[in-house]
């Protein structure tokens, strides 16, 4: 029987089923981070329980730690409690990796794993964060988990779960010009809603996903929990593999070659059946930008916010105008008029070294608007930053104007001194655009790293594809 | 874990698609190494009218008399009747924690998400899906009528309404089995220990590139 891409990497970490058809998987890579893991480890050490395989263990702080003046440490005592809790947790228990704040390959989780070849094909990845999920790129089982789930993988190496519905959501055809992975993701979820993925394991196919890098791909599978799944993936092709030879965790020699053999069935067999198809044609996509204070309320640039009078549901109704009046807009409003405050290049979501070349390649030359207050550049990892600026990327967003920050969650979710003031307006890369998320009162508008560039210079949204 | 059986609580409405982990825990509160005091927490930008900051005293915080969980009638309340994709957003295990901590034992939603779903279960709190309609018809049941309970019968897998109407719901067996006995999954999953074991000896003969 024909079978999924799902179907083989479920299979292949089945360790026991139960009657009614929950399944122990066992979980090839844990990755660790210090928001979500001090209960968990408290939790171990009260029952008296060991970590099963500290070598699934990949960690490091990054939620909470500054993106500048590093010199100075971690000045929120709360904050810095909760990084010296994830050091002395690492310290007793051991891990494969860990990268302690200021470390040069300290960064975001999700962007740490891939680019170390921690993050392998067909391994499952937990962490407990909601956007492991980017790990999929790489035709992983990734998802996020829960603190007692942190804890259960912990003393088990294994997690309980029921198999999920398979939905393909297939891009067919050719991105144009300045449409990236993130306005892909963007569409997908403005098509299938924040809630239209609840259940399912998505795998994103199609010509124009297989057109896309790994860094496009991570964008993507980073955001299907925005669109309700748990997990996104992608099948292995030449691009998966070319990305992960030669980096520091990957296999060498003979090891490498059984790993690539294997790596390359996964994929989802001809004629294998989907619970749900979603197809998208590539050229529809324009440049996305949201509106709202949830990522399905996204539309192009050249669109205008849309009129919750026309909307019939009433408490979908009701949750547009809720919406509009936090995010201070008013409906039918052309989106490129909309100005901003702030500019956010960053978060596990867009802050690879491709990210910051597409910005860049917006920026070079030009310098953000007078009107704009902030606009930070945060790469994804100290290995980022460093290539960057081994690329003169660096010069190119302090030229701009941006500030060029050490590596963080950052203002994604503003747990460090990153965030909004109540009432300004964003242009972000981040994936979540939720009420109070930037900080409270914040009002962020999703974007690509390429839109967020743009807006940056005009003050207000503006199309990159009139830029570029 | 706590067991739970049968609940009859005071049904508290949040009549909003969408709500997501940043609205009922917001992240200052996430810096806590704790899991328990996040109860005053719960929808911190919605029910107070200044801005929550971990450790401080909650009490004298000033109150939004609009959030419908700050009016007198929904004091106390342990059913949380809302709408659909509910605890959309991220992993954080904080916001079942505050919802507990705030007093809430089973929540009613056309659907929830699914970490947040997941995560429920582990503190012992009942997820409940049920179709629109009757989510529709609670709402103005509970709306119309102070002082308004369900009954939560998790053995009979029903909710059941003042007016003696009850409404099935689904739950897997083995987390049903699990919720009324409040146990532990670590202890249950390690019951399998030697099957894991197996289990990662042949995968690392196999996968070897795995266990570098």
């Amino acid at each position: 029987m024909s079978k999924t891409l799902y179907d083989k990497l479920w299979e292949n970490h089945v360790v026991h089923v139960e009657a009614d058809g929950t399944a122990l998987l066992y979980i090839d890579r844990h990755l660790v981070h210090e928001v979500t893991s001090p209960q968990a480890f408290e939790g171990l050490k009260l029952a008296g329980r060991k970590p099963w395989r500290v070598s699934s263990i990949v960690a490091t702080p990054d939620h909470n730690t500054p993106t500048d003046h590093w010199d100075e440490g971690i000045k929120d005592s709360v904050s810095r409690q909760q990084v010296e809790t994830l050091d002395a947790n690492i310290r007793e228990v051991g891990a494969l990796a860990y990268f302690p704040f200021k470390d040069p390959r300290m960064g975001i989780l999700h962007v740490v794993g891939p680019e170390n070849g921690a993050t392998l094909p067909g391994m499952t990845v937990v962490c407990g964060d909601s956007h492991t999920s980017t790990h999929g790129a790489f035709a992983c089982l990734a998802h996020g988990i829960g603190t007692s789930e942190v804890e259960h993988v912990l003393a088990t190496q294994c997690l309980l779960q029921k198999k999920s519905k398979t939905m393909l959501i297939a891009v067919e055809g050719k991105l144009g010009k300045g449409v990236t992975g993130k306005d892909v993701a963007l569409a997908i979820i403005g098509t299938i809603g924040t809630a239209g993925g609840t259940g399912y394991a998505i795998e994103f196919g199609g010509s124009a996903i297989r057109g896309l890098s790994m860094e496009g791909r991570m964008t993507l599978c980073n955001m299907a929990i925005e669109g309700g799944a748990r997990m996104g993936f992608v099948a292995v092709d030449d691009k998966t593999i070319d990305y992960l030879r030669g980096r520091p965790f990957s296999p060498k020699g003979e090891v490498w070659d059984n790993a690539v053999a294997y790596w390359r069935t996964l994929q989802s067999d001809a004629g294998a059946q989907f619970d749900r198809v979603v197809t998208l044609k590539a050229e529809d996509i324009r440049p996305q930008v949201t509106w709202g204070t949830s990522p399905e309320m996204v539309v192009a640039i050249d669109a205008n916010v849309p009129d919750p009078a026309k909307q019939s549901d009433p408490v979908k109704r009701e949750g547009m105008e809720r919406a509009l009046q936090y995010m201070g807009l008013n409906p039918n409003t052309p989106m490129n008029q909309i100005s901003i405050d702030k500019v956010f290049i960053g978060s596990c979501t867009n802050s690879r070294i491709e990210d910051l070349r597409e910005a860049a390649s917006v920026l070079k030359g030009r310098h953000i608007a007078a009107t704009v207050k902030l606009a930070l550049a945060v790469p994804g990892s100290g290995l980022v930053k460093r290539q960057a600026e081994a690329e003169g990327l660096d010069k190119v967003f302090l030229a701009a104007g941006f500030e060029w920050r050490e590596p963080g969650c950052s203002m994604c979710l503003a747990m460090n001194a990153d965030r909004l003031e109540p009432g300004e307006r964003c242009a972000s890369t981040s994936n979540r655009n939720f009420e109070g998320r930037q900080g409270p009162g914040g009002r962020t508008h999703l974007v690509s790293p390429a839109m967020a560039a743009a807006a940056s210079i005009a003050g207000h949204f503006a199309d990159v594809r009139d830029i570029l | 874990m706590d067991k739970f059986t049968r609940l009859e609580g005071l049904v508290a409405p949040l009549d909003r698609n969408n709500v997501d982990t940043d609205a009922i825990i917001p992240k200052q509160f996430l810096k806590s190494i704790k899991r328990s005091g996040f109860g005053p927490n719960a929808f911190d930008e919605w029910r107070y009218m200044d801005i929550g900051e971990p450790g401080q005293d909650a009490t004298n915080r000033p109150k939004n008399p609009n959030f419908v969980l700050n009016q007198p009638r929904y004091q106390g309340a342990e059913v949380l009747l809302t709408r659909a994709n509910f605890g959309c957003g991220s992993s954080r295990e904080h916001a079942p924690w505050a919802l507990l901590d705030f007093g809430f034992k089973a929540i009613i939603a056309e659907s929830f998400a699914d970490i947040f779903f997941n995560n429920c279960y582990k503190n012992g709190i009942v997820p409940i899906v049920l179709p629109a309609v009757e989510i529709e018809a609670l709402f103005k049941q509970v709306e119309a009528t102070p002082g308004y309970k369900l009954v939560v019968d998790l053995q009979a897998q029903a909710v059941i309404r003042p007016d003696g109407y009850g409404i099935p719901f689904q739950i897997d067996a083995f987390r049903k089995e699990c919720l009324i006995n409040g146990w532990d999954d670590i202890g249950l999953t390690l019951r399998h220990a030697e099957k894991i074991r197996e289990f990662e000896e042949k995968r690392r003969i196999n996968q070897p590139w795995l266990f570098s």
